[in-house]
């Protein structure tokens, strides 16, 4: 799949402290599950039926509760007097270190869907590994949420089939989801400097190894629902360095104008 | 000697705690649902019930409360996260608590209606009313009923 080269940033990886790498690390794990659960949340009262409506609305909340405990914990590394609420909604696009994935707007509920298989399923197997990690908060959070992921792996897996082996309109509608989504599916398995540096300290994973398993299970879903893979694209990498698409930027004028017209407001 | 006079000392904050309702499920206690890990004089460990769960900052707020007016102020409440918090850690009492209530306890068997008792159900829904629960409904007397998931 990523036989064409991709668009990327360049790298300026210098000399790695582990403390700083930590809170780095932390962030893109993260800034994944709060944006992502920040976009679901756009759902809230729009879904196709009250069932749908309460499934994104729990996915979202157990996106928004790993995020929580990780930009909690980066803050802590971090040391400079931030917390999770400082670092979700005082920091600016470019500080942002979540993938292009989780940010893209949701289109209609097929591309909503698709982004949530190809998310889902990589965030699995994600957590599965990370289960391992040296830092205690980081295999906590996955212990607990890695069967909260199964969930939400299973609903989209199912809604992929559901529409891909429905009417033409469901399967058109799925099928343009996962071709909008595809090319930014290399870049959750870049390993850079930074995720090689975590992974050889014990602390974050081998992405690369993920991809077999992913591109299996991937399959799968996708052979049950009749689908074939979109064809290939060119990657575009560079989230996890502060590259981003310009839909992130409305996100978090959305999210972040609360707490940033009436800091330090409570109710 | 020691061992029996640190369990009298937990034996009343345990009791404190078992007066504290779910604020979700108020119909059972956070000793109930197997939130609380451990309990003494110095500190009370509480594991959240799901990564998301939007009750976990009220619960910890409420056993501090219910600590307070019985005074128990020194006592700090640590937050663990590993060993995950499981559905069998409900305990019986707690598991007839739910069914009474109207939700059907987490089971790995088939699931009965909490209102007429017949497994002839299905799931409606995954996802139900809060992170915790699922969508169902029995065949038999036609009642739609909020599962607690097997976690």
């Amino acid at each position: 799949m990523a036989s064409l080269p991709p668009i990327d940033l360049p790298s300026n990886a210098t000399g790695l402290d582990e403390g700083p790498a930590l809170f780095e690390y932390l962030l893109r794990l993260g800034d994944d599950s709060l944006i992502l659960g920040q976009r679901l949340g756009e759902w809230c009262g729009h879904a196709p039926s009250v069932e749908v409506d309460l499934s994104l609305a729990n996915i979202a909340l157990d996106l928004i509760g790993q995020a929580t405990h990780f930009l909690g914990r980066a803050g802590e590394v971090e040391g400079k007097g931030r917390d999770g609420d400082a670092l979700a909604f005082r920091r600016d696009v470019l500080d942002y270190r979540n993938c292009w994935l989780v940010e893209q707007p949701n289109g209609d509920f097929g591309r909503t869907m698709a982004r949530q298989f190809l998310f889902s399923t990589w965030q699995k197997l994600l957590f599965r590994d990370l289960l391992g990690s040296k830092d205690e908060l980081i295999a906590g959070v996955a212990e607990k949420a890695v069967k909260e992921v199964t969930y939400h792996q299973e609903l989209a897996s199912e809604w992929v089939i559901r529409l891909g082996d429905g009417t033409e309109e469901s399967r058109r509608r799925i099928e343009d989801g996962l071709a909008w989504h595809w090319r930014f599916v290399p870049e959750l398995f870049e390993m850079d400097d930074l995720a090689a540096f975590m992974a050889e300290r014990g602390i974050g994973v081998d992405l690369a190894a993920l991809r077999a398993d992913y591109d299996a299970q991937i399959a799968a879903v996708l052979a049950e629902a009749t689908l074939q893979p979109p064809p290939d694209q060119r990657p575009i990498l560079g989230g996890r360095r502060g590259h981003h698409s310009e839909h992130l930027g409305h996100l978090l004028a959305v999210m972040q104008f609360l707490p940033r017209t009436y800091p330090d407001s409570a109710w | 000697m020691v061992a029996s006079a640190r369990l009298d000392e937990s034996a009343p904050i345990w009791a404190v705690l078992a007066d504290v309702a779910d604020p979700e499920i108020p119909v059972v206690s956070v000793v109930e649902l197997g939130i609380v890990r451990s309990a003494g004089p110095e500190r009370v460990v509480i594991t959240p019930t799901y990564t998301g769960c939007p009750a976990t900052q009220v619960i910890e707020r409420d056993i501090r409360d219910a600590l307070d007016s019985a005074g128990y102020r020194e006592v700090r409440i640590e937050t663990a996260l590993s060993p995950a918090w499981t559905t069998d850690w409900i305990t019986p009492e707690g598991r007839a608590k739910l069914r009474a209530y109207g939700i059907a306890p987490p089971t790995r068997s088939a699931v009965e209606c909490p209102q007429c008792g017949s497994a002839d159900t299905e799931e409606i829904s995954r996802f139900g009313s809060t992170p915790c629960k699922a969508l169902w409904r029995c065949r038999s007397c036609a009642e739609p009923f909020d599962l607690f998931k097997c976690h």
